[in-house]
């Protein structure tokens, strides 16, 4: 294996025996992450994103296929590995009855930082989560956003040169979510942490260098947020008509229309030729009596991708 | 080289217990609420436990239906008075307003002596009837024992006096004359009896208590899942846990011992160091099945019944109150997979009988057994993963 | 914000407050809502926005201000009022272990559904879910979108005029995600008036107004369009560079030093998002200094502000 590649699995299988019998949560997933990239597995609730981070990190046993980070073993080196990477769980999972700083101690005492070093790493991480001034506050006492960025920096006290992270900014207001990527551009910008990320968010894909869109168990595509977007065919064509249900029966099929989307009162079609269809479907509808207002192309973004991959990959699966 | 690396894994495994144990303290002493809880509540318990358990039941308010009327009836009435087993405070008619008397609650033992109870005594074939309220099992079997030594005692006494009257013998010349030496307790306090087992089983109750509870609310709100993908090993996990709980459950044994001393006034007989370590022992045994515990609850709610019901188990069975030896064979063998059923006995010969290990091996043998079989298999039962 | 209490909307607020001891939840929030209308509120954890709806629900008394829902005051005609209307938890107040033919029924039966009447709504209820074939199914075992529609299925098992949705859609795949908005337009072209609540910036695109809710205050409130024309200070540049990480360094220092007035600078995975105060004027500069340091620049575009961008920088101006 490269030395350039920090996290890598190989026809990853999980499953797990439940009371209705065996489910595969984890069908055969291929990745690689390289170092010093912000990779996103993105996927819905339920794709299998926390299990397949944690069968990587070793706390979970793979039913098949290879996994490994640093080029450790996940299931043989798994101490190997918990001494060089940072992970936060997706529930808020520091001891909440310890305040800010003792939960820092705790976690470098753990991971076998000196105290001298902790004396310089401490407050720097602090004042980088912009914690300083909760030092003495009880952790189950912060406000959600300030809980991930204590768990953050908690998973960084050992300076591990990867850090997982399990929906970071799940149930996080807007603002902290955006501090909170912030804060990982900048680490990864000054001092080249590699950093795998599962989210359920699709905008926060934009945030990332390359992302996975894992649903079902399966990994539908990998790559950069730009070439994801152009795996989908067409371009997209966006208005909102006056009456929408008849709206939608009428374009969709109609030729040149390769996918119809509903968003809101809106449609989004992806159309062959934007300047061509536009007219013929703005002419469609008028000859059933409805109009269109505000019809113009937009930038698919990952959404859209997502929802369109996810549904040609279950077409091919019902083999239409 | 390698025994460089040895000596620094055990340096950084000791630096890993010992921010864990740091890390239970400071939560322990944060959470001052349920540390109060811990160490006042056992003695709460054992005041509370020590009066409403005391085993032989005196001062039964009792009701007498005296037919006779006569010196010798009222001799026995008095005789039953004085025991201080029986609270004579209501004189009926007859046998059905006993019954009736019993039945109301105004009584819980009757006593009907027959017509010419005198004329009886004199032929030798004096009868008492006395009626009891069952639905209370101590009651029950104080009030009959009682009753029983009494009427013994007044028919030796009148038999005396009547081969006296005969003169055939003298008073200090009786062929028979039983005594009864009661040992270890002289006084017939049942205090020394309970607290010694008390302490033990309340002790019993915090090892397991808190270790399964701590254990399982680290799974409920994830933490252990933060804890695993460190480089903390399970066995420095379980050790770093319970060690503080190990503490406070010595501090709980010491102060209920302590308590026990000062308030009850039961003596302690044998030799400290040695209930030191055997107490140490028991208190793993429960840490152990605490761990067990929590192996197989997923909330602290589970883990809560659990933890209760085998301390009914405990109650019932370990010869803390009933003596185990009428138990069927089946019932016992569940009393010896609990601990305390070994530190019973121990506790009891140390403090009560005063004996030494010579007396005691058997158990504490099988509880050092049991101590290191629970922790195995609690360390074996131990995830490393999450499934 | 000169508005009278009329009646003549759905929902009308003037002057809305609710305190806790010396905390102020909500702050003098004045708004109404258009007949079905699909209004959203997008705020931070602690904004205000359950506190408004409780108000709004009759579930708690507002210290100051009044409130009108469906011309009811929901103060003090809260039972008339919420047999009118419909809400819908983050929680999905569901029970678990009924099925959701056993829900509907039993959120049927609560708001005093006749039983020719609930009968007919299950099966409407069902069918607009896409429950079909999995009625029967115990709640606990539907996934998320199912159990969503479920939720929302009982939420309006009453046909409510007004509908109040707070954060519906958390952890919610996205095509469920679709579906449910599909559900709320369809309800709202029938007259229902909706007020929802979210986390998701692309949700809030979907409303036709939105609310900034910061601090118990209502920052802004616009069509999404207009708010991004109106709100957003400053402009976004994204910088395409092939080593962003250093481009990164070299801003953020160009921001400590106050070199160049830039309100933000993130990483956005291959690219960098800049805020400046003007974009045809920043560009230049901006590219001389990556130069200057020695950092190829592939492009620096203007971009369109997304409504995270807009809600950002009000956020930042209060």
């Amino acid at each position: 294996m490269s030395d350039d590649i920090a996290i890598c699995t190989q026809d990853l299988v999980k499953r797990f025996r439940t009371l209705r019998g065996m489910v595969t949560a984890v069908n055969g997933v291929t990745l690689q992450v390289r170092r010093g990239e912000t990779y996103g597995l993105i996927g819905p609730d339920g794709a299998g994103k926390t299990t397949t981070t944690r069968v990587i990190l070793g706390l979970l046993k793979r039913t098949a296929g290879e996994s490994s980070v640093l080029g450790y073993d996940s299931m043989r080196n798994t101490y190997e590995i918990r001494e060089r990477v940072g992970y936060i769980a997706q529930q808020f999972a520091l001891p909440a009855d310890l305040t800010v700083q003792e939960n820092m101690r705790f976690f470098a005492d753990i991971q076998d930082v000196s105290a001298e070093e902790q004396q310089r790493r401490i407050p720097e991480l602090l004042e980088f989560a912009g914690l300083t001034h909760f030092t003495k506050r009880l952790a189950g006492r912060l406000s959600g956003g300030m809980k991930k960025k204590l768990a953050l920096a908690c998973s960084l006290v050992h300076e591990p040169q990867v850090v997982l992270l399990d929906e970071p900014t799940l149930g996080v207001d807007p603002v902290s979510r955006r501090e909170f990527w912030n804060l990982l551009g900048n680490l990864r910008a000054e001092k080249g942490l590699t950093i795998f990320v599962c989210t359920p968010y699709m905008d926060e894909a934009e945030r990332c260098s390359r992302v996975g869109l894992m649903y079902q168990g399966r990994l539908i595509a990998h790559d950069s947020p730009k070439m994801i977007k152009r795996l989908v065919p067409g371009r997209l064509l966006e208005f909102t008509p006056s009456n929408f249900v008849p709206a939608r029966q009428i374009v969709t099929g109609m030729e040149g229309v390769l996918e119809v989307q509903t968003y809101g009162v809106m449609l989004h079609l992806f159309v062959d030729d934007v300047a061509r269809r536009r007219q013929e479907i703005a002419g469609a509808l008028a000859a059933q009596g409805i109009t269109c207002v505000g019809m113009r192309e937009i930038e698919p973004r990952m959404e859209e991708a997502f929802i369109s991959l996810i549904r040609r990959q279950s077409d091919q699966s019902h083999g239409v | 080289m390698a025994r460089d690396t040895v000596f620094g894994g055990a340096r950084k495994s000791w630096k890993r217990v010992s921010a864990l144990m740091r890390k239970e303290f400071t939560q322990l002493l944060r959470d001052w609420r349920t540390l109060v809880m811990i160490l006042v509540a056992p003695l709460l318990e054992m005041f509370l436990l020590a009066y409403a358990v005391s085993l032989t039941v005196d001062h039964i308010p009792t009701v007498i239906a005296d037919l006779s009327l006569d010196t010798r009836s009222r001799d026995f009435v008095n005789a039953l008075e004085i025991s201080g087993f029986f609270d004579v405070d209501l004189y009926v008619a007859d046998e059905s307003e006993v019954i009736r008397a019993i039945d109301e609650g105004r009584a819980r033992a009757g006593v009907v002596i027959p017509p010419d109870f005198s004329v009886h005594i004199e032929r030798g074939d004096a009868q008492v009837l006395l009626l009891l309220d069952g639905s209370d099992a101590f009651t029950l079997q104080s009030g009959y024992g009682a009753a029983l030594a009494i009427a013994q005692a007044q028919a030796t006494e009148l038999m005396m006096e009547k081969i006296s009257r005969r003169g055939a013998f003298d008073i200090g010349q009786l062929p028979i004359s039983t005594s009864t030496r009661i040992l270890y307790n002289p006084d017939m306090d049942d205090m020394t009896f309970i607290i010694p087992a008390l302490a033990a089983m309340l002790v019993q109750v915090v090892a397991v208590g808190m270790t399964a509870m701590s254990v399982v609310r680290e799974r409920e709100v994830g933490t252990i899942e933060q804890l695993l993908v460190t480089p903390v090993r399970p066995l420095e996990l379980i050790v770093g846990k319970l060690t503080p709980n190990i503490l406070i459950a010595a501090i709980d044994l010491a102060c209920v011992i302590l308590f026990g001393n000062l308030w009850f006034g039961v003596a302690f007989k044998g030799d400290l160091w040695l209930f030191v370590w055997l107490s140490l022992v028991f208190i793993i045994s429960g840490l152990g099945l605490g761990l067990l515990v929590s192996t197989v609850t997923r909330t602290q709610k589970e883990a809560q019944q659990a933890t209760a019901v085998l301390m009914l188990v405990a109650m019932m069975l370990s010869g803390f109150i009933y003596p185990r030896a009428p138990m069927p064979p089946l019932v016992r063998a569940v009393g010896n997979l609990i601990p305390l059923t070994y530190f019973n006995n121990i506790i009891r010969g140390i403090v009560t009988k005063g004996v030494g290990l010579t007396f005691i091996w058997h158990d504490t043998l099988v509880l050092i057994g049991y101590a290191i079989l629970v922790m195995l298999l609690a360390a074996l039962t131990f995830k490393k993963r999450l499934d | 914000m000169a508005f009278k209490i009329t009646g003549t909307h759905p929902i009308e607020v003037k002057d809305l407050t609710k305190r806790f001891g010396d905390f102020t939840a909500v702050d003098h929030i004045s708004f109404y809502v258009n007949r079905g209308e699909v209004y959203g509120w997008l705020g931070p954890n602690g904004a205000g926005k359950t506190t408004t709806i409780r108000m709004l629900l009759g579930l708690l008394r507002p210290t100051d201000g009044e409130a009108r829902v469906l011309g009811y005051n929901p103060a003090t005609e809260a039972k008339t009022m919420q047999a009118r209307v419909g809400y819908m938890s983050q929680l999905f107040t569901l029970y678990n272990d009924l099925t959701a033919r056993e829900n509907i029924r039993f959120y049927g039966q609560a708001y005093g559904l006749s039983r020719a009447k609930l009968r007919r709504r299950q099966a409407e209820i069902i069918e607009m879910a896409g429950l079909q074939g999995r009625e029967n199914i115990l709640t606990g075992n539907l996934s998320g979108g199912w159990k969503q529609r479920l939720a929302l299925g009982c939420a309006i098992v009453h046909h409510p005029q007004v509908l109040f949705l707070d954060e519906p859609t958390a952890g919610v795949d996205p095509i469920s995600r679709r579906d449910f908005w599909g559900l709320i337009y369809a309800m709202a072209n029938k007259g229902v008036t909706v007020l929802v609540t979210t986390h998701y910036m692309d949700e809030a695109e979907l409303c036709q107004r939105v609310g900034f809710l910061s601090q118990g205050r209502l920052a802004a409130l616009d069509t999404p369009r207009r708010l991004k024309e109106t709100h957003m200070r400053g402009q976004v540049l994204e910088i395409n560079t092939p080593d962003p990480d250093r481009a990164m360094r070299v801003l953020k220092a160009a921001q400590e030093s106050q070199r160049l007035p830039l309100d933000e600078v993130a990483l956005y995975g291959a690219q960098i998002h800049a805020v400046v105060p003007a974009a045809e004027e920043f560009r230049q500069p901006l590219k001389d200094l990556l130069n200057a340091e020695g950092v190829r620049v592939n492009a620096i575009e203007w971009i369109a502000p997304t409504l995270e961008d807009v809600f950002i920088s009000t956020m930042e101006r209060l």
